[in-house]
């Protein structure tokens, strides 16, 4: 198992914190929009310091996943445990105080289209860690975004960013906050594949330095070969296979197998 | 057809619910702590400082236009000194007010419904409460009291440039000096001409904001989405205001005038 996690990272594995205590415990997530149902039993377990990468078709539910456990979406049915707490029935300061250890990074990179970089890195730090410190706000926005090696590009607005330098500001703003958890959203959609590996490897590096536990949504295999210490296929809302990505890479079964070819 | 029609009711009903919890979720959230004074600054700039020109202008032709159309209606009475106080009290008290809420309504709610459903297509708004800041306050809020705010004045803005172009007006085909018009304009004007018609403004104001907020917010997914909220924004303020200024008139006569 080692040996296939030193082959497929470019960087250091992380170190043996997998297998640590449940952070995320989801259990029978079910979801429907109207008589569509997406979600149909979802369980999964996500524990500290581990990367899970859920692959599956466009459509599947793997956005709705990852939104009920933030919150986002409610769940129709099943449990969505973060921290032993059950997410759905949190009241709205603890709901908060959750959404503070958790990080998001959306698709797009969700950034503020009125606010520049800086700005954009700046607004949770002041609205919810309520630091008004000019000197101590700037200094972690340089620094986040020298992680991101876009410290050039505080003063400019989203607009004037390309689709990579989106995802790592966004990145940047979800990191500032010091997430325990983090939540991607397919983070390499739509980029050229030499972006979407640096920013697989961005993930890793973050990951590593910050010590956080991720869930990354994809479909793109560099990514979830980067990335993934295991992952999960999912189809028909529904998990059908688990496992690293040697194993998957072996698996007899045919939609798995297809996203190996 | 039976089905339809109760369905067509029950998303009616459906939706003036979600408008009133919309509406308490804003109350609830203007007392909060940590109300967004910059955001509303920036919105009362945006909203009122760049209205200026095209409210400025409409008033300024509104004054001009209905000077012009009343000056040979009022000759065949003998009535032309009368001019200045007509547009004076027809702008003040109705006009004004009403076609400068209306103007408002097509910029500023299409401009609001169009830039909050944006922000709910692209996922800025997910984004802004999943970080564990507050959406509503930091975008709802602000922009509903800066409407509330800056529609009055504009309108202020547009009456007294009406009764400039109005002037203006009477100088076409006659001489009529700055002082005797003004005086004449000025002296035919009272308290509850002027008053109801400001508080008439705020509340058109509150439902330019409201709905522009309303429609941005809970738009659909897709681009789509976008057009359809910044236009069922201007269509729902526009029927608002025409609804809110029937009410508004019949209080005044009931209040004001026995």
């Amino acid at each position: 198992m080692e040996e296939i996690k030193e082959n497929k990272r470019t960087t250091e594995p992380l170190t043996d914190e997998a297998g640590g205590d449940v952070v995320i415990s989801i259990k029978h997530l079910k979801k429907s929009f109207g008589p569509n149902t997406v979600l149909r039993d979802i369980t999964m377990e996500l524990r500290t310091g581990e990367n899970i990468v859920v692959l599956g078709r466009s459509g599947q539910g793997k956005s709705v996943a990852i939104k009920c456990i933030v919150g986002l979406l409610q769940q129709d049915g099943g449990t969505c445990n973060v921290y032993g707490d059950e997410v759905k029935d949190l009241p709205e300061t603890a709901l908060k105080e959750l959404r503070g250890k958790v990080g998001f990074l959306f698709q797009s990179g969700a950034l503020y289209d009125s606010m520049t970089v800086g700005e954009n890195l700046a607004f949770p730090l002041t609205r919810v860690k309520k630091m008004n410190d000019d000197n101590e706000i700037n200094k972690l926005v340089e620094e986040m975004l020298g992680n991101v090696g876009l410290k050039d590009a505080i003063d400019k607005m989203p607009s004037e960013l390309s689709g990579g330098m989106r995802k790592r500001i966004g990145l940047a703003r979800t990191l500032i906050m010091k997430p325990q958890i983090m939540l991607y959203d397919e983070p390499t959609t739509g980029l050229d594949p030499i972006t979407s590996k640096e920013i697989s490897e961005l993930i890793l590096t973050m990951q590593k330095k910050y010590k956080t536990s991720s869930i990354i949504i994809t479909h793109d295999m560099a990514c979830a070969k980067i990335t993934a210490d295991r992952i999960m296929v999912m189809d028909s809302g529904t998990f059908i296979a688990e496992g690293t990505y040697a194993e998957l890479e072996k698996s007899g079964n045919e939609l798995v197998q297809s996203f190996f070819k | 057809m039976e089905q339809t029609i109760t369905q067509s009711w029950k998303t009616r009903f459906l939706a003036v619910g979600d408008q009133v919890t919309f509406m308490g979720t804003f109350f609830r959230n203007i007392f909060r702590a940590g109300f967004e004074w910059n955001e509303l600054i920036r919105q009362c700039y945006i909203i009122g400082y760049k209205s200026f020109t095209l409210v400025g202008i409409t008033g300024f032709i509104l004054g001009f236009v209905m000077t012009l159309q009343s000056i040979p209606t009022m000759k065949d009475f003998g009535a032309v000194s009368y001019v200045p106080s007509m547009v004076a009290i027809s702008i003040i008290r109705e006009i004004g007010p009403v076609i400068i809420a209306l103007i408002c309504a097509g910029k500023i709610a299409s401009s609001i419904g169009a830039e909050l459903g944006s922000m709910k297509v692209t996922e800025q708004i997910d984004a802004m409460e999943v970080s564990g800041a507050n959406p509503v306050q930091y975008l709802v809020v602000t922009r509903i009291i800066a409407c509330t705010i800056m529609i009055p004045l504009l309108t202020l803005m547009a009456d007294a440039l009406a009764l400039a172009g109005g002037f203006f007006g009477s100088n076409i085909d006659s001489h009529v000096s700055a002082i005797l018009y003004f005086s004449k304009a000025f002296s035919s004007l009272a308290f509850s001409d002027v008053f109801p018609a400001l508080i008439k403004s705020v509340f058109f104001g509150f439902a330019i904001g409201f709905v522009g907020c309303y429609k941005g917010y809970n738009s659909g997914s897709g681009t789509e989405s976008v057009g359809v909220a910044a236009n069922t924004a201007v269509v729902n303020a526009s029927l608002w205001i025409i609804l809110l200024d029937a009410i508004a008139v019949e209080l005044t006569s009931i209040v004001v005038y026995g």
